[in-house]
């Protein structure tokens, strides 16, 4: 399942605007709307979400593109308080995995 | 199965309303010899008496709600309890897996409702997951920082049958986080070193059963202390070092010592705009040590110079020994001076008529004991403000949400939990009119719960601020029509009494007081009256209206 939007391509992949996250959660419906309700009631721009299971299906890799703000930490531990969220690391707002999906997006 | 998991987790009451998606689970609940069912007369009822349970307890309760509306009935209730961090487990009907998705008969998306209100939440897709679903939710709603949790379990799941081995443990609280000896040290540091410290206690103290140990704190480095409307009755009210709640509602010598405070050594609590006021300028020359079991919650709002995440007695514990003993006779010194000049106004006190003497009065016919609950609005902060609270767990009230009609059912909640105790509910006409037909279940149950109803016929606080903050313009505050409650609560079965018409006021308050069974005790008061000192709303907390 691929989902992402952006709102101007040149300017989507930014080391200084943004940041990506890689988080290990437990693969079943509902986490991804947990995962996203939060950063929607928090007001916390998402510009890219890519997520798949791995192994035997029991959990997923999320990959997100999200604005780096003062608020990334708060979010960070929010995330973290989700029984689901395995995991948070993050990355640089250039991370290869949003380089290469990026053609997929851009015609 | 479910009902025999939740028996295993000691559940003995659950309230809640049957309908069509959760009738086999009801039916199930009929073959119980331990469970007693409270049937409410709204599902927001028996989402608050389950409150109401787990607050006086300190463990998760339970209510039953079937779905589409009964869920969505629920929702206040259990948002409340997200908001004061209360273990409170749902459990909703769904339409079969197969209607799922189908706009059915009664079917709502509760799992998406629920999200944001809750701790967690779940869908049960099949009968096997209910061995893991039905533990963890008790694990989940207890363990840490506590709160709500709702399972929504669809009806053909209710009834499905399942062959296993062995019925899994019961769900208990995860061990608490681990801390470093450092940063108790550096906090230690930081309490020996301060002259002026002050000791901001909240729900948290409550939830950690640490209103000792707080206590020892207090008197070991003579720390004067404040508390938040959630973490009133960790300490006594009348204890020296008290200066009772901040904020908002404070007494001003209170929020003056907490201007000049030079550390805030704050635990349990979260800051919360209430407490605060402003909070850039909330303890503005004040070095911040920040105690939570919640990780997020330091740091959020007000930088922590030092932050533990940690349970609030276990913390507390750790830096006892490491804290010198200090009289701090300079800053306690000031603080009584401060106390002299700014004292807490408690207007017709001795005049049972008012609402603070009759707070006085009904606290002075009660023991410890009695368990005090509110509703929200001028009423609930007269009580916090002059009631004698001075043990953990006997003050239930809507803090974060501040929800009317809160009141009445968490009430019923508490006497269910504690049979022995006399329950207070102190309310307004406001707020019991918001779940006025829990009237029937507390009659219905013999529930021993008195109602003092201060009622002024109108929505008091919202026209307090019309009155101060929109130049008098009172509008939509006033009811036009004034209900007989007496004869409403009469109507219900409950036996009840105006202290307006009563020829000896006192004498009638203390035979209500301490009669068996629901009582409602009819109190008219102005709607003139304020609650003072009052912050304005965004303002800081120096900058108070009132005396």
């Amino acid at each position: 399942m691929i989902e992402a939007t952006y709102e101007r391509p040149n300017t989507l992949l930014s080391r200084e605007r943004h940041t990506i996250l890689e988080l290990i959660v437990n693969n079943h419906p509902g986490v991804m709307s947990h995962i996203c309700g939060l950063f929607a009631r928090r007001a916390y721009n998402m510009n890219g979400i890519f997520c798949l299971p791995f192994g035997n299906g029991s959990r997923s890799r999320i990959w997100l593109l999200v604005d780096k703000d003062q608020r990334l930490e708060q979010m960070i531990k929010q995330m973290l308080k989700l029984e689901d969220v395995l995991s948070v690391q993050q990355h640089d707002g250039n991370h290869e995995v949003f380089v290469q999906l990026e053609r997929f997006f851009y015609f | 199965m479910i009902i025999h998991l939740l028996e295993r987790q000691g559940i003995r009451t659950i309230a809640g309303i049957p309908g069509g998606a959760n009738l086999p689970l009801y039916d199930a609940l009929s073959q119980s010899d331990k469970i007693r069912h409270i049937l409410t007369r709204h599902e927001q009822g028996a989402a608050f008496i389950a409150q109401g349970m787990a607050r006086v307890s300190g463990r998760p309760a339970v209510c039953f709600a079937t779905s589409g509306p009964g869920a969505v009935n629920t929702l206040t209730a259990i948002a409340d309890a997200r908001m004061d961090s209360i273990p409170v487990i749902c459990i909703t009907g769904q339409v079969s897996g197969g209607m799922i998705g189908t706009d059915a008969f009664q079917e709502i998306d509760t799992y998406g409702m629920s999200i944001p209100i809750t701790k967690h939440n779940f869908l049960v897709r099949s009968v096997d997951e209910l061995l893991e679903v039905i533990p963890k939710a008790f694990c989940i709603a207890a363990s840490g920082r506590p709160g709500p949790v709702l399972i929504d379990i669809p009806r053909d799941v209710q009834s499905g049958f399942l062959e296993f081995e062995e019925w899994p443990e019961p769900g208990r609280p995860s061990s608490l986080p681990q801390f470093k000896m450092q940063d108790i040290k550096e906090a230690a540091k930081m309490i020996n070193n301060a002259r002026r410290p002050v000791l901001y206690l909240g729900g948290g103290i409550i939830h950690a059963e640490a209103g000792n140990t707080a206590l020892r704190l207090m008197e070991k480095a003579s720390l004067p202390a404040v508390a938040t409307l959630m973490g009133l009755g960790a300490v006594p009210s009348d204890h020296p070092l008290f200066m009772g709640m901040l904020g908002m509602h404070a007494a001003r010598y209170t929020n003056l010592a907490l201007e000049e405070c030079d550390l805030l050594i704050a635990v349990g609590v979260r800051f919360d705009d209430r407490a605060t006021g402003r909070v850039e300028r909330f303890c503005s020359k004040a070095a911040i040590i920040h105690i939570d079991i919640d990780p997020a919650e330091i740091g959020k709002l007000k930088l922590a110079h030092t932050g533990i995440a940690g349970d609030a007695g276990q913390v507390m514990e750790a830096l006892l020994p490491l804290i010198d003993s200090n009289l701090r006779r300079e800053w306690l010194g000031h603080i009584e001076e401060l106390k002299r000049h700014y004292p807490l106004q408690m207007p017709g006190k001795d005049d049972p008529s008012t609402p603070y003497g009759l707070i006085t009065q009904v606290a002075a016919f009660l023991d410890d004991n009695a368990v005090i609950t509110t509703d929200v609005g001028q009423h609930q902060m007269w009580t916090a403000q002059a009631y004698p609270l001075s043990r953990p767990r006997c003050w239930l009230t809507s803090g974060g949400l501040g929800t009317m009609g809160f009141g009445l059912p968490a009430a019923i909640g508490a006497a269910l939990a504690l049979p022995d105790r006399t329950v207070v509910c102190f309310s307004g006409d406001g707020s019991l009119m918001m779940n006025i037909q829990e009237l029937a279940t507390a009659v219905e149950e013999n529930i021993n719960v008195k109602i003092v109803l201060l009622d002024n016929n109108a929505l008091g606080l919202v026209r307090q601020q019309q009155d101060l903050f929109f130049d008098g313009r009172f509008f939509a505050s006033d009811y036009r029509y004034r209900p007989d409650f007496v004869r409403i609560a009469e109507g219900f079965g409950m036996r009840a009494v105006s202290l307006g018409s009563a020829v000896d006021p006192a004498a009638t308050l203390a035979d209500a007081l301490s009669t068996p069974g629901p009582y409602l005790i009819h109190a008219p008061i102005s709607a003139d009256e304020r609650v003072y000192p009052m912050v304005p709303p965004g303002g800081a907390n120096i900058d108070m209206i009132g005396d």
